[in-house]
């Protein structure tokens, strides 16, 4: 059965969603959605070792051999990615039993459970893919489940910052699918493979660099690259707890893939950066990412507003990846993508914790509960240093990785924006720590207000606490045990750059 | 919760179904056309293997059949033809159909979606059964659609 | 003069992309929006299905002898897949534009951000 692997990925729970919705039961969907996404971890696991192991993989849907058929093709930062996402989706999932959920009558809580899955196949199908075609279907599958998902928040809100996602995601997909139609034309295969090899021949086409232009913008759009992220703070704020969760960990590093197989696979350095000299664009953006992101974060009262500006910044650290185009800088890109999604998730989780127990998520109302919730305030505690970047938590090796790229391009200012970038974490992170242990503590007087969570019921704390505690657990792991995936990460930018001409 | 917001859409749009149910041509005509276009829609779904055509098609015009059954007539004589709950587990069998010839395929030895794995005519049989339950899947997630959206400013008077 | 005269249908798509987004862009109305959107999707569809076309191909289906010229059937194909995206979002489009209609009382744009200022300062006030 191994050999099917690359299928089961996508298809486990993507046939998992029809069975929650034709079950139409939230115990029963419940648990079909654990068992699909934890197998799809499993699946994603083996399927890194063996990439690792033996190289590419390639499976013909079909039996269709790969330019005429669809091919799933499992490379290293492909396998890396789908643990990432899988990973993200297993632990959060775990959080509570589904109080988050209450803008659904109890009796159609199954539907959640189904677009959860169906989100989840589309986030896999978009890293195991060989065909840019399917990329568009899998994003558009994980962007439709995306904007209900986000429709569901409490607050009446989350219904405009779902209308305003939605705009803005589908004009961005059909910017990557006027772009594909623009690169069909010009080569006729949709193939990741065989564009890469017909391409240069047309690559001097004005053609080409309009179909370039179509697919990088749309792509920069769902992730949420600077002056394209007005989505994201909405859409993060307002969306129910566990969907913010999974979808900081998950949806931008996603499109963050999509984005290096553009540039690396298909198009390549020469074209990208030799040529048309993209990094003078992509470069001054991600500075301005990275600052202004950290700047609007120290400005925010709304604890999920201010994780979500932090995201834009971060975001800029791993578009800052691509601009260094070498293989350590890369390499820091990527596992940015675990490091940043592993920690953003673990700290929505907190704070999600924290809103159920004072039914506010503004600064002021988490004042003093690291006293009371010694264990949330902790984990919020390494979580923002691993934003920072302090050695001994994940947010290091990748920022550590980034600085070695920048100094071996002798771009020393990059390496100085970086600090100044951390620093700006620091007084984030900081306005917040220092709320939880030395504010006094409020009276939860403020939990009658339209926004509030009501608090949720007591017996599921250790589903709320096992979750964060795990994703914390790899926060740190990761920041002390760091070869593995640095490892790995080095690997994928390798093949990335190694294909590239 | 609607009817208290919106009041007079609700009023101005069931006098204009009624009125739409009152039109002897419309009814009568509607009456003859449905038949034929649920048969044409049977046609489109079992040629599509010889020609143009398939399940999507198919789908797409069983569902226009059924709906503009609803739209004369009456969203209840719609839903009295396929209620919002069968409609879901249509949906949910017909992508269960489509995968379990996947992983049909794939029990017997081929990769995912290899109608070849299915015997001498795999690849005909194969494709009939995934064009089927896109069809399924289609035509009854295009009615569950139209039944949501018809019922959003419905009265008590409206029947 | 041929180069620009045989392309007229791509001038066409490329306004009609235009109108879309300016549609998507300047109207305040959600449900004019949704229309905007649909306008540019259906573009990029009419963008692939004009260069499937082949001058002088018949439809794809292999009856011809030897040398019939067919139309390139695969851009059509993929846009089976685009409309199928393009209803999912115009339904979920809709529905959310319902739901705020519920929520607010209004689905125009400037009414919704009245209603937020206002929110907004209720919010502040009660917390001072």
């Amino acid at each position: 059965m191994s050999e099917h692997l690359p299928a089961l990925q996508v298809v486990v729970p993507l046939l998992a969603a029809p069975v929650c919705f034709a079950l139409r039961n939230a115990a029963f969907a419940r648990a079909v959605c654990l068992a699909a996404t934890w197998s799809s971890l499993a699946i994603a696991w083996t399927l890194l070792r063996q990439v690792l192991q033996s190289g590419p993989i390639s499976y013909a849907l079909g039996g269709w051999p790969a330019p005429l058929g669809i091919e799933y093709r499992v490379t290293v930062v492909g396998a890396f990615l789908l643990v990432v996402v899988s990973a993200v989706a297993s632990i959060v999932l775990l959080y509570d039993r589904g109080s988050e959920q209450q803008r659904l009558p109890a009796s159609r809580h199954y539907l959640y459970y189904a677009t959860f899955l169906l989100c989840l196949a589309g986030l896999l199908g978009i890293p195991i893919t060989g065909d840019l075609f399917n990329i568009f279907v899998f994003v558009e599958i994980s962007s439709l489940a995306t904007y209900a998902l986000i429709a569901l928040g409490r607050s009446r809100r989350a219904l405009l910052a779902a209308y305003s996602y939605l705009i803005v995601g589908t004009i961005g997909a059909t910017f990557f699918l006027i772009g594909i139609g623009m690169l069909y034309q010009m080569t006729g295969t949709l193939n990741i493979e065989d564009l890469r090899q017909r391409l240069p021949d047309v690559l001097d086409t004005r053609t080409v660099l309009i179909g370039f232009s179509f697919l990088v913008v749309g792509t920069a759009i769902k992730l949420a690259v600077f002056p394209l992220h007005q989505w994201l703070p909405n859409a993060y704020s307002y969306a129910p707890a566990k969907v913010s969760a999974f979808l900081a960990g998950t949806a931008t590093k996603v499109s963050y893939y999509v984005m290096l197989r553009l540039i690396f696979s298909i198009f390549g350095v020469g074209f990208v950066f030799a040529t048309h000299r993209f990094d003078l664009v992509l470069m001054p953006l991600s500075l301005a990412a990275m600052l202004v992101g950290a700047i609007a974060a120290c400005y925010q009262d709304d604890l999920r507003r201010l994780l979500a500006y932090s995201s834009i910044s971060q975001v800029g650290y791993m578009t800052l990846a691509i601009c260094l185009a070498n293989v350590q800088g890369l390499a820091g890109g990527i596992v940015h993508t675990m490091n940043h999604g592993f920690t953003k998730s673990a700290l929505f989780l907190v704070i999600a914790t924290f809103v159920q127990r004072t039914g506010s998520s503004s600064v002021g109302s988490v004042a003093g509960l690291g006293r009371v919730m010694p264990l949330q305030g902790i984990a919020f505690l390494v979580g923002g240093l691993s934003l920072i970047g302090v050695p001994g938590t994940a947010g290091f090796v990748s920022k550590w990785l980034l600085v070695l790229g920048a100094l071996e391009k002798g771009q020393v200012w990059v390496a100085v924006a970086m600090l100044l970038s951390s620093l700006l974490a620091v007084v984030y992170v900081w306005r917040v720590v220092e709320k939880l242990y030395f504010g006094e503590p409020v009276a939860s007087a403020s939990s009658e207000d339209g926004e509030s969570e009501a608090p949720g019921p007591s017996g599921s704390a250790l589903w709320r606490a096992t979750p964060t505690a795990l994703l914390i657990g790899l926060v740190i792991l990761l920041g002390i045990w760091t070869e593995p995936s640095a490892e790995v990460a080095l690997a994928a930018a390798s093949e990335l750059l190694g294909v590239a001409r | 919760m609607s009817r208290e917001l919106t009041p007079q859409p609700g009023s101005r749009r069931r006098s204009a179904r009624r009125a739409l149910r009152e039109k002897l041509v419309l009814r009568v005509m509607s009456r003859l056309i449905v038949p034929l276009i649920l048969l044409f829609a049977l046609y489109v779904q079992f040629h599509g293997d010889y020609g143009p055509g398939g399940g999507f098609q198919a789908g797409v015009i069983l569902a226009a059949g059924v709906i503009l059954y609803g739209l004369v007539l009456g969203v209840e004589r719609a839903r009295a033809v396929i209620s919002e709950k069968v409609a879901e587990i249509l949906i949910a069998v017909g992508v269960l159909l489509y995968g379990s010839v996947g992983i049909a395929s794939m029990v017997l030895g081929k990769n995912y979606l290899d109608y070849d794995a299915l015997g001498e005519h795999g690849q005909h049989e194969g494709i009939i059964i995934v064009e089927l339950g896109v069809g399924i899947a289609v035509a009854s997630a295009m009615i569950r659609i139209y039944l949501a959206f018809a019922d959003l400013y419905r009265t008590e008077a409206d029947e | 003069m041929t180069a620009t005269s045989g392309l007229w249908m791509y001038w066409a798509i490329i306004a009609l992309m235009m109108v879309g987004l300016y549609v998507v862009i300047a109207r305040d109305n959600l449900v004019k929006k949704v229309m905007g959107l649909n306008i540019f999707q259906s573009s990029a569809i009419l963008f692939f299905v004009a260069m499937a076309k082949v001058s002088g191909g018949t439809a794809p289906i292999l009856t011809g002898g030897e040398g019939t010229a067919y139309s390139n059937p695969l851009p059509h194909v993929l846009m089976l897949t685009a409309i199928v995206v393009g209803v999912a979002t115009t339904a979920l489009a809709l529905a959310l534009t319902v739901r705020i209609q519920e929520a607010y009382g209004t689905v125009e744009e400037d009414e919704l951000a009245r209603e937020e200022r206002l929110e907004d300062r209720s919010l502040s006030r009660k917390s001072q």
